[in-house]
């Protein structure tokens, strides 16, 4: 499937394949990653940002395409919508099918709620389905929550805000063990240890796995369950505004029916903003990684609901996202693939740096080889790194990829690339939003009985 | 540019060769608010089935993962009904009777391995129906796990088998049945529960953020 001169480039790296992989690269100093960073991530290009004029973040900067929106116009006309008559009446209305809204319906429901999930795509059709690497949570002997907090914080560049992720260390094995409880396959060995990976800037393995379907596993698990308990969902809707009351606490919200341009009003005690990312804006051009729904859904509804975000201008590139071939161009190449051993080699069949900086700095360090050092190998849309899976055969034996990669090696065998004898070409793509909306170690936004999950 | 003609619901149009199915569709204008989700193979969204003028044959595909043919008939197919029963996994057990009761119907298989030949993974699935059969989880969780449950399988059986249901109460059974249980994740809830990490949280919680820095930059990193 490679043309020629890419085959030119894999004869170098397969040259160089037994040396690279026995080679521990250096981990750059943290001098070296701000001015990396500073240089090439694309969340440093200040012409690609606006300041918000109006709203709880105005004269902050958000990406071009988010400003946009967050300051359009409403899509309705306040006049033709009669908020006398709900069409839906419940307790907990929640916006998104995805992992965080089905697992909002489930605990809603288990505590007695009537719970409703509105979702412009199907329940499941999100980025949880396709999250392939895994799930951290350090549950083992030699790791602890602190150690978990230190890898996050330290990761995110000591910004997060300190009750948040003390609520997630502390919950995550919590996490596991509800999902592991519902039937979710993780990966385990035959004494029932959990089979754990490293992830980008993780210092212990706490990343749990099902496969490389790790996300797709927990998802079909989730939308299993939310249906045998009958929590209605009502698909292809959309959800275009957040209703307030007269004491400006969130009371339900405006849906469209995306088929058939319905309007419909449902009217709720507490409402759940799960809608998750922004990806498919293409911000800066990059392509994505991210499911067709990833607009930005949420961010927008809560602004004008009068809801603070926080971060909204800092994106996560991932850094192997497929730069080749051009039908999975944007696709994510999971972490669990350089977790494995694979590492990131350039035209030249060299090692530019250690495979599990974190995604931030990796992304950066990816962009800085294929620009000003002139060292990527060109595609038709443009330009990637090699990423070597198989160093992960050398190192781990045979069979390791069918194992533990199945939908890495299933996505590309689609293309005639078999990932354990070629390496594969990667180039980041657009990830995560790593802010959102701002929120209580509760969940709840500024607004009152208006809640986040994500 | 090269370009070849495809048929959209029968009709015909002409797209650059290198889209795929979902990518010609929006080529040629159709905004897709059905049959698109993942857009990367991991949903089951985009089940299609195609036929290449002059093969008899018909295929099964997902619109999102498959490159357009020349002379490709393709239907998508968005949604099918699939049966789902109703179950609570608390009171449920890994044994025999309980596909019997749920699924009965994977006992009237004709072994006609039409379910196989369309799977859009290329798993084999008359074989994991066997194994569900037999009450063997295990297997038949391993064997369907890279299931994106967009039904063609279904679509194709005479029997009326809802197969990428059966297999997803068998990994269900399987994960919290039959695999082994993870001893250090309760005693780790417990241990947080308990409080233990609390006075190690909260130090570091409370360090000047250059302290923090200086530990986060100097940490161990497991091997």
């Amino acid at each position: 499937m490679y043309n020629e001169e890419m085959t030119v480039s894999i004869r170098k790296v397969e040259a160089a394949r037994a040396a690279n992989a026995a080679l521990e690269p250096r981990r750059m100093t943290a001098e070296e990653k701000d001015a990396l960073l500073r240089t090439y991530h694309p969340d440093y290009k200040k012409g690609e940002f606006r300041t918000l004029k109006i709203g709880a973040n105005a004269g902050e900067q958000v990406p071009t395409e988010l400003a946009a929106l967050l300051q359009g116009h409403s899509r309705i006309n306040p006049d033709k919508i009669d908020l006398r008559h709900a069409d839906y009446d419940v307790d907990v209305l929640i916006i998104g099918g995805g992992g965080a809204g089905s697992s909002a319906a489930i605990e809603a429901d288990n505590h007695g709620a009537r719970v409703m999930i509105v979702t412009k795509l199907r329940i499941g059709d999100a980025n949880t389905m396709m999250a392939e690497g895994g799930i951290q949570a350090a549950d083992k002997p030699n790791d602890s929550p602190a150690i978990h907090y230190l890898d996050a914080f330290g990761g995110g560049h000591f910004a997060a805000k300190p009750a948040l992720l003390y609520k997630l260390v502390t919950e995550a094995p919590d996490a596991i063990k509800w999902l592991n409880d519902l039937g979710v396959e993780f990966d385990k060995d035959a004494d029932g240890t959990m089979i754990t990976t490293h992830g980008g800037g993780t210092s212990r393995k706490r990343m749990h796995a099902a496969k490389d379907y790790s996300g797709a596993e927990i998802m079909r698990t989730l939308r299993d369950e939310v249906l045998n308990r009958g929590i209605p969902v009502v698909d292809f809707t959309a959800v275009i505004e957040i209703v307030l009351d007269e004491n400006g606490a969130a009371a339900g919200a405006v849906l469209l029916n995306m088929e058939t341009g319905e309007i419909r009003i449902a009217r709720a005690k507490t409402v759940v903003i799960a809608t998750g990312g922004a990806g498919r804006l293409h911000y800066q051009g990059f392509p994505t990684s991210n499911h067709y729904g990833a607009t930005a859904d949420g961010l927008i509804l809560a602004y004008r609901a009068g809801a603070k975000l926080l971060y909204a201008d800092t994106l996560q590139y991932h850094p192997t996202g497929a730069a080749y071939p051009e039908q999975i161009f944007g696709a994510l190449v999971t972490e669990k693939v350089r977790s494995l051993g694979a590492k990131l080699v350039n035209v030249n069949g060299e090692v530019f740096m250690h495979p599990l900086e974190t995604r931030d700095v990796a992304a950066a360090s990816i962009i800085r080889e294929c620009s000003d050092r002139g060292n990527g190998v060109p595609t038709s849309d443009g330009v990637g790194v090699w990423l070597d899976t198989p160093m992960i055969e050398l190192k781990n034996g045979e069979g390791t990829i069918e194992k533990r990669i199945p939908a890495m090696m299933r996505m590309f065998g689609k293309y005639g690339i078999d990932i354990r004898r070629e390496p594969i070409l990667v180039y980041p793509t657009l990830h995560y939003q790593n802010g959102g909306i701002d929120i209580t170690p509760d969940g709840m936004s500024c607004v009152e009985n208006l809640y986040v999950a994500g | 540019m090269e370009t070849v003609n495809v048929f959209l619901m029968g009709k015909k149009y002409e797209v650059p060769s290198n889209l795929t199915i979902m990518g010609a569709m929006e080529y040629a204008g159709y905004q897709l608010v059905r049959g698109c989700g993942c857009r990367n193979g991991f949903c089951g969204a985009c089940a299609t089935i195609y036929r290449v003028l002059g093969d008899p044959e018909l295929h099964a595909c997902l619109a999102c993962q498959t490159k357009v043919e020349n002379n490709m008939y393709v239907a998508t197919l968005p949604f099918f009904p699939l049966v789902k029963q109703v179950y609570d996994m608390e009171k449920i057990k890994p044994t025999e009777q309980i596909m019997m009761q749920l699924y009965p119907e994977i006992y009237s298989c004709i072994g006609c391995n039409a379910c196989t030949k369309s799977c859009t993974q290329g798993l084999n699935v008359m074989q994991y129906i066997a194994y569900a059969q037999r009450g063997e989880y295990a297997k038949c969780a391993e064997l369907s796990f890279d299931c994106v449950m967009c039904g063609v399988c279904s679509s194709r059986c005479p029997a009326g088998i809802s197969h990428p249901q059966v297999a997803l109460l068998a990994r269900r059974l399987n994960g919290k049945y039959l695999a082994p249980h993870t001893q250090h994740l309760d005693d780790r809830i417990a241990e947080i529960r308990d409080g233990k990490f609390e006075d190690l949280l909260s130090s570091l919680m409370n360090k000047p953020i250059d302290e923090i820095r200086e530990l986060y930059n100097n940490r161990e990193i497991e091997k």
